[in-house]
């Protein structure tokens, strides 16, 4: 079967994250680049297939240069090919535009059967990634996968959200997001890491997936951001001594900060 | 008055709280239109509950199988009312939906078709459309707005507070294309939230961690029901750990996980260095601990002096209260 | 007043800008590992002297054994690379980086240099893939720095080998399945394989140690052991045999010593940054800047000469007193380093909570086995006079 895998790189995570001066896009710059974990286990599903029922897999990943190494690092992992769409014209997308923009990186993998993603990257809140890209496929998505069997022509979910738990099954092709709880992913090998060098990953712009697209017509954000300012740095706290309504008054200080 | 369509979330029997939150941010835009997907009927049910939350039009859009597949009857629905609206020169001034799981892809999948702007998880949004967004685990504040198409703006569940608002309220059908199979992922078996089934460590949005002053694996107990409480994750100092109260795979500090969770609950834990290295990021710290003097205190943006066997088990109640309300 | 630090204080010298890719890749995902699977337990291990067998199929899986060596399913990485995964390995812990060079560099390497097809065919995808461990016997009680001197001894009996005799200090001795024995013969020194549960050959487990806590050390009895012909390396005669496997376990040696260094300042830097006294971080006083400086120095100097000694290395222009130069060099200043970062970390320092302690612990077998300070001083030393002094 042919696999795809959407990864996305992010900041890491441990480095503070700021918004730039200059257009309030998340300043890439400023922390290091890796792989989105969540990625790495939506990779790990596909190198299990292909591992088990024979796959091809073929990495998709959008961003600058240094999304590259995002893709290198999933074929260090063992997928047989990458696609990376870099163009300048990309920076900030909004989710259209990313979904947009990987739908069409999908197409032009040839009798797609599967597409996996990770259900979230912890960056830009774009949940709605997945869900959106197939959507624009027409393909059947079956989002926040903790178990995934594929299984004569057919692809079984167990989806897990804060809402319970449901069972999804739909025909192939289609896409699937996985949690965090789907697997352990795999280290890259030392094989796996000089073989990566050798396989084919291939560079698009926007002008390549949209071939028939006015150059003008590329809409890159369909928002815009007013005000970005930094909460304010921890201030001394509120200090209570318990003398029996400390409980309620802590329950009315977190539903007062909408944390409850 | 522009319509702002609303996607009300039910069980069929019942609306959820969230959308009479939705309701009451639609009316800062214009007029709610409710939309109900669902079984034949579930509109009419529902209808008089929309209405006194300020839902001016019900669209009832229902079909026996709207229940059978993921999202694709609400993106449908959504985007049929869109476009009826858009022919009648009355496009809406905006799309609702709850920044739950579910909603967050209908929005997501809704704003491609439709090749228009998205604002997900806004706490906020005012009058002219601009929604406010909290990023960067709670750093930044951000305030936005669409600028290209109609607004889809999905809003964090309790970032409104419902109020009633009793209007005449209108029901219209709206007709739902039939679900292609091909395209569409079928649900063939639910079952509710597993209680006990926590998020993972590293990956929620509450941490609630206990220490040494548990004072055993028997006290975790209170430690594991706040967190239940809050949906969140349970998380062990070191110490804990060391003095055999929790496995070594919940332990947050410099030698264990880091974790950075919108809300972090220190119970009895006293904050030593290797602690703090592995939770000060979280976005707002209470504590609570019996030495007025622990160093956790310092950090806390909430800190209670006194007993956790007190303090938290109080808290639980509270909060399950104001659950079950929701 | 606060400033900020470099985001890297650990790579002053921004050495990482000379690697390859590949290269980093590879360190990056060593790193990874041992964050994961390592880190969390190290301090415990040290402590209960345990060794976590579990980690040797894991390493296999990354490629990390014999990964310098080619072919037989080893990763075939370049000799920076291994270097760099040793340096990942002891910033973990010493004693997992002595399984790691002993297993690649003293057990197959042996056994890939100088052994038979068969023997290669038998032994090395195992040891790769971490399903079976090896050993290495030239060490005995009584002949440390002086190895030509050993007692074990291998006879001839018919087309049989008779081996008698006792090996020391042998890591991974308990639990190896096979260990490479050196053993004087009528023709000067020799090599063999001997498979764990041959009879004759038992081993005991050294205890009561205060180095090397995670890793098992053994003494290896040989008791009229016969073995086959087949067990013999065939192309190893002589001392020559033996000290080409401790080069190549040298070489990790001085990659390691950096990573336990580097390990041991950036709990000083960490620790120092958030312990407060009279009013102020520590790392704000003049001394500990003064300590954190100088060992940052050396620690520049100790990888700038790991590397240079790889690049060499991968050009097989490396020569056995440069190996001694970096081992010399880099061991001593990694002790030197992690106890400096002790004081750093005043009484917190003694504690298992912190590396530094443990490192400098690691480091006292460090600095003695694989040729001990004073001999490769002593290597170096001819090297520059021509006048050997060793006796």
């Amino acid at each position: 079967m042919n696999i795809v895998v959407l990864v996305k790189q992010v900041p890491d995570t441990g480095a503070e994250r700021t918004l730039s001066e200059a257009d309030h896009t998340l300043d890439r710059e400023s922390a290091d680049p890796v792989l989105d974990e969540i990625n790495e286990r939506a990779a790990e599903e596909a190198l299990t297939l292909k591992e088990t029922v024979g796959a091809d897999v073929t990495v998709v990943s959008m961003g600058p240069d240094s999304a590259l190494d995002a893709v290198r690092k999933v074929l260090a992992m063992g997928a047989d090919r990458g696609i990376h769409i870099s163009d300048d014209r990309l920076r900030g997308a909004d989710v259209v535009t990313t979904a947009r923009v990987l739908a069409a990186a999908v197409r032009t993998v040839d009798d797609v059967d599967l597409v996996l993603a990770g259900d979230a990257t912890t960056d830009g809140q774009a949940g709605a990634v997945p869900a959106a890209v197939a959507d624009l496929l027409r393909l059947p998505p079956l989002t926040h996968a903790r178990e995934l069997t594929v299984d004569a022509g057919r692809v079984r979910v167990e989806r897990e959200t804060e809402s319970g738990e449901t069972t999804l099954d739909a025909p192939l092709p289609a896409l699937v997001s996985v949690t965090e709880k789907i697997n352990e992913p795999r280290y890259p090998s030392f094989k796996g890491i000089m073989a990566a060098k050798k396989k084919p990953v291939r560079t698009v712009g926007l002008d390549d997936l949209f071939p028939d697209a006015d150059t003008a017509g590329h809409l890159v954000t369909r928002t815009r951001v007013v005000e970005a300012v930094p909460r304010p740095a921890r201030a001394a706290g509120i200090r209570v001594t318990d003398d029996g309504s400390a409980g309620r008054r802590l329950a009315e200080y977190l539903i007062a900060q909408k944390l409850v | 008055m522009p319509d702002v369509l609303v996607l009300v979330d039910h069980d069929g029997e019942r609306v959820h709280k969230s959308t009479y939150e939705l309701l009451r941010a639609a009316r800062r835009l214009g007029d709610p239109a409710a939309v109900v997907v669902g079984t034949p009927g579930t509109a009419a049910r529902l209808r008089d509950a929309l209405a006194r939350h300020g839902a001016r039009r019900v669209y009832a859009a229902e079909s026996t199988e709207a229940d059978e597949f993921l999202g694709t009857p609400a993106v449908d629905a959504l985007e049929r009312a869109v476009l009826d609206l858009a022919a009648e020169a009355a496009s809406p001034a905006a799309v609702l939906v709850s920044a739950t799981t579910a909603g967050t892809e209908v929005a997501g999948r809704l704003a491609a078709r439709l090749d228009a702007g998205l604002l997900i998880d806004a706490v906020d949004l005012d009058p002219s459309g601009v929604a406010t967004q909290i990023v960067f685990g709670g750093s930044c504040t951000v305030r936005s707005q669409v600028t290209h198409g109609i607004p889809v703006i999905a809003l964090r569940p309790g970032s409104f507070e419902p109020e009633e608002h009793p209007v005449e309220a209108a029901e219209l059908q709206l007709t739902l294309p039939p679900v292609d199979p091909a395209a569409s992922a079928r649900v063939t078996a639910r079952r509710a939230a597993v209680a006990g089934d926590r998020p993972e460590l590293t990956e929620a949005a509450v941490v609630v961690s206990g220490g040494r002053g548990v004072g055993g694996a028997d006290g975790f107990k209170v430690v594991e029901e706040l967190a239940d409480a809050l949906g969140g994750a349970v998380g062990a100092s070191r110490a804990a750990v060391d003095a055999g109260y929790y496995p070594h795979r919940y332990q947050v500090g410099q030698t264990g996980k880091s974790v950075s969770p919108q809300l972090y609950i220190a119970l009895g834990i006293s904050g030593a260095i290797q602690h703090l290295a592995g939770m000060q990021t979280s976005r707002t710290i209470v504590a609570v601990n019996k030495d007025p003097e622990a160093p956790v205190l310092d950090l806390a943006d909430y800190g209670v002096v006194g007993d956790l066997f007190a303090v938290a088990p109080r808290l639980t109640r509270e909060v399950a209260a104001r659950r079950s309300t929701g | 007043m606060s400033g900020t630090p470099l985001k890297d204080p650990l790579d002053l010298l921004d050495i990482a800008s000379v690697l390859s890719e590949e290269e980093r890749e590879i360190q990056a995902t060593v790193a990874r590992f041992l964050t994961d699977r390592v880190r969390p337990h190290i301090g415990e291990w040290f402590e209960t002297a345990h060794f976590a067998r579990e980690l040797a199929p894991e390493l296999g899986k990354l490629g990390v054994l014999g990964m310098h060596l080619d072919g037989y399913g080893c990763a075939g990485t370049n000799a920076v690379s291994y270097g760099l995964a040793c340096m990942e390995l002891e910033a973990a812990d010493s004693g997992l980086r002595s399984f790691v060079s002993v297993q690649g560099s003293l057990s197959m390497f042996s056994i890939w240099k100088w052994g038979s097809e068969e023997q290669k065919l038998q032994w090395l995808p195992r040891l790769a893939a971490g399903e079976a461990i090896g050993c290495f016997g030239l060490t005995e009680p009584d002949f440390g720095s002086n190895p030509s001197g050993m007692r074990t001894r291998a006879v001839r009996d018919g087309g049989d080998w008779i081996l008698n005799g006792s090996k020391m200090w042998i890591t991974n001795g308990g639990i190896a399945d096979v260990a490479t024995v050196w053993a004087q013969t009528e023709d000067g020194v020799r090599g063999f394989l001997v498979p764990r549960g041959t009879p004759g050959f038992t081993t005991q487990d050294i205890k009561q140690k205060m180095s090397l806590r995670a890793s098992v050390t053994s003494e290896l009895y040989f008791d009229d052991v016969r073995l086959p012909d087949a067990a013999r390396l065939p192309l190893a005669q002589g001392l020559r045999g033996p000290l080409s496997c401790l080069n190549e376990a040298r070489f990790g040696i001085l990659f390691g010593a950096v990573g336990a260094a580097r390990d041991s300042i950036q709990a000083a830097l960490d620790y120092a940054d958030s312990r407060v006294q009279f009013d102020k971080p520590i790392s704000a006083f003049q001394l500990t800047q003064k300590k954190l400086a100088d060992m940052s120095v050396s620690l520049g100097g100790a990888a700038l000469l790991a590397l240079h000694l790889g690049r060499l290395k991968d050009q097989d222009r490396i020569r056995p007193e440069q190996i001694s130069v970096g081992k010399l060099n880099n061991v001593r200043e990694a002790i030197a380093i992690a106890r400096e970062c002790r004081t750093i970390l005043g009484a917190n320092g003694i504690s298992l909570e912190y590396s530094p302690l443990r490192h400098a612990n690691n480091l006292e077998s460090v600095l003695t086995y694989e040729g001990t300070g004073e001999m490769h001083t002593l290597v170096v030393g001819q090297a520059l006079t021509g006048y050997p002094a060793f006796r």
